[in-house]
C-alpha cells in the first residue's frame, strides 16, 4: 500500500540527495521521509474518516442512546465502540462525566465511555498503523475496546457512587432520560468542508510531536544495531511490564511523537507486548484528566480508576507479550 | 449588544476559542461582552458534553471543538 512512499523516499534521500543507502545517515534519512509521510498520508485519511463517521454519530446521541437502552450489559458494548468513533479530548472529560451521568447512565458505563475514548482516538489508531501495520493496530483497537468494557465493568460492580463529590451525587439523585436534543440536518456534502477542517486541525495539532518522534526514531533506527535493546529489557522481566505503563502515564501530551519512537524501540528489541503496555499508559491514562476529575471524584476514586485501567493494560501486555 | 460566553476548563483549546472571539470582535468591530466560564458545575448548566462551547446571545452556536476567527465573524453578523 506504501510501496510508492518508499520509492520516493529512496529517490529523495539516495537519487536527490546522493546519500548511500549504506551509511548511518542514509538509513536514518530514508526511515524519517517515508515514515514522515505515511503517517501524515494515514493521520489525514483516518481523522477525515472518524470525522464522517463521527458526524453521525455525535456524543450528545450517544449519550441519549445509552441513557434510554438497557440492553443486558451490551451497553457496555455500545459504550466502549462509541468511545472509538468519538474524538476525545481530556479537558472534556468531566463535562462528559457529568453528562453521562445526569442522564442516568450508570457509573460503570460512564467509566467504560471513559476509559476507551482517549485509550481509542484517531491520532493513536493512525500513528500506530504507519509505525506497526494493520494488524497490530486492529489488536490494539480490540484490546481498547475490551479493556473498556472489562474495566467499566470492575468498576461499576464495586459501588463508588459514595466517592463522587457531593453536588455530582445531587445530579445522580435527580438523573433523567434526556429527552431528544436538536441536531444538524445538514447533509454529509454540506458538512464535509468542516469535517476536512477539522481533520486538518487535528493533523497540524499534533504534527510537530509526530515529527520529532519520527526524528528521533530515524536516528536511533540508523545508527543503533538491530536488538540493541535486547540485552536491557526482555521478555523475562516481569517487572517491565509494570513499569512500561507507569512511565507512560506522565507522557500524555506527546502521545504523537512517543509511538514512532516506541516503533523503533520495538524494531531494536524491546517486547512488543511491553510496547504497546507502554503506550497504553501514555495514550490512556493522562495526569492533566486526572486533576480535571477530581471536580468531579475524590482522589480515593481517581486512584481507584486510574489502578484498575493501569492493571489492565499490564495485563494486556503480558498477553501480548506471551502471544504475540 | 452582544452576549458571548466562552465555556470550557481552561484548556489550550479553550483559550484559543476565546482568542479568536476577542480577535474576530476587534476585526468586525462588534461590541459584545465576553464572559468565560471555567467552573464546572456553572458550565453544566447549558447541559453540554464537550468543550469547548461558544454561546452567543443565549444560543449554543458550536460545541467540542474550536471555532476559528472566520466562522466567528459570521456567526456575529
Amino acid at each position: 500500500m506504501f510501496n510508492w512512499l518508499q520509492y520516493f523516499a529512496d529517490w529523495l534521500v539516495y537519487s536527490v540527495f546522493g546519500i548511500s543507502s549504506q551509511t548511518h545517515l542514509g538509513e536514518a534519512l530514508n526511515f524519517f521521509v517515508f515514515d514522515t509521510l505515511k503517517i501524515f498520508v494515514l493521520l489525514f485519511l483516518i481523522t477525515t474518516i472518524m470525522g464522517i463517521v463521527n458526524s453521525y454519530f455525535p456524543v450528545d446521541k450517544v449519550r441519549n442512546f445509552l441513557s434510554r437502552n438497557r440492553m443486558y450489559g451490551f451497553e457496555y458494548l455500545f459504550a466502549s465502540s462509541f468511545g472509538v468513533i468519538t474524538p476525545f479530548c481530556s479537558c472534556s472529560s468531566v463535562p462528559l462525566f457529568i453528562g453521562f451521568v445526569k442522564g442516568g447512565i450508570p457509573l460503570g458505563i460512564t467509566f467504560t465511555y471513559l476509559i476507551t475514548a482517549p485509550l481509542v482516538n484517531e491520532v493513536a489508531i493512525a500513528i500506530f498503523a504507519g509505525a506497526f501495520g494493520f494488524k497490530v493496530t486492529a489488536l490494539y483497537i480490540v484490546t481498547g475496546i475490551v479493556l473498556g468494557i472489562i474495566g467499566g465493568f470492575v468498576l461499576g460492580k464495586l459501588k463508588l457512587e459514595k466517592h463522587l463529590s457531593p453536588w455530582v451525587q445531587g445530579i445522580i439523585a435527580n438523573a433523567q432520560t434526556e429527552e431528544e436534543m436538536l441536531y444538524d440536518k445538514q447533509s454529509l456534502l454540506q458538512r464535509f468542508p468542516l469535517i476536512l477542517k477539522e481533520a486538518f486541525n487535528i493533523v497540524k495539532g499534533v504534527s510537530l510531536y509526530i515529527i520529532i518522534g519520527i526524528a528521533i526514531g530515524g536516528a536511533m533506527h540508523g545508527f543503533l544495531p538491530t536488538g540493541f535493546f535486547e540485552q536491557y529489557i526482555n521478555k523475562g522481566q516481569w517487572y517491565a511490564v509494570p513499569l512500561a505503563v507507569v512511565m507512560g502515564v506522565p507522557m500524555y501530551s506527546n502521545a504523537a511523537g512517543v509511538i514512532p519512537v516506541v516503533q523503533v524501540l520495538v524494531v531494536k528489541g524491546i517486547p512488543l507486548g511491553t510496547a504497546i503496555a507502554f503506550m497504553m499508559g501514555v495514550i490512556g491514562l493522562s495526569l492533566p484528566e486526572a486533576m480535571l476529575l477530581k471536580k468531579v471524584m475524590n482522589w480515593k476514586l481517581i486512584a481507584i480508576y486510574f489502578g484498575t485501567t493501569a492493571l489492565f493494560m499490564i495485563l494486556s501486555g503480558y498477553l501480548f507479550n506471551i502471544i504475540l | 449588544m452582544k452576549n458571548i460566553k466562552v465555556l470550557g476548563p481552561g484548556c489550550a483549546k479553550c483559550k484559543t476559542t476565546y482568542n479568536n472571539v476577542i480577535e474576530a470582535l476587534k476585526q468586525t468591530g462588534i461590541e459584545a461582552e465576553v464572559i468565560k466560564i471555567e467552573d464546572i458545575e456553572e458550565m453544566m448548566k447549558y447541559n453540554i458534553l464537550t468543550t469547548p462551547v461558544l454561546i452567543i446571545d443565549g444560543e449554543i452556536k458550536v460545541k467540542g471543538r474550536v471555532a476559528d476567527v472566520n466562522e466567528i465573524k459570521l456567526l456575529l453578523t
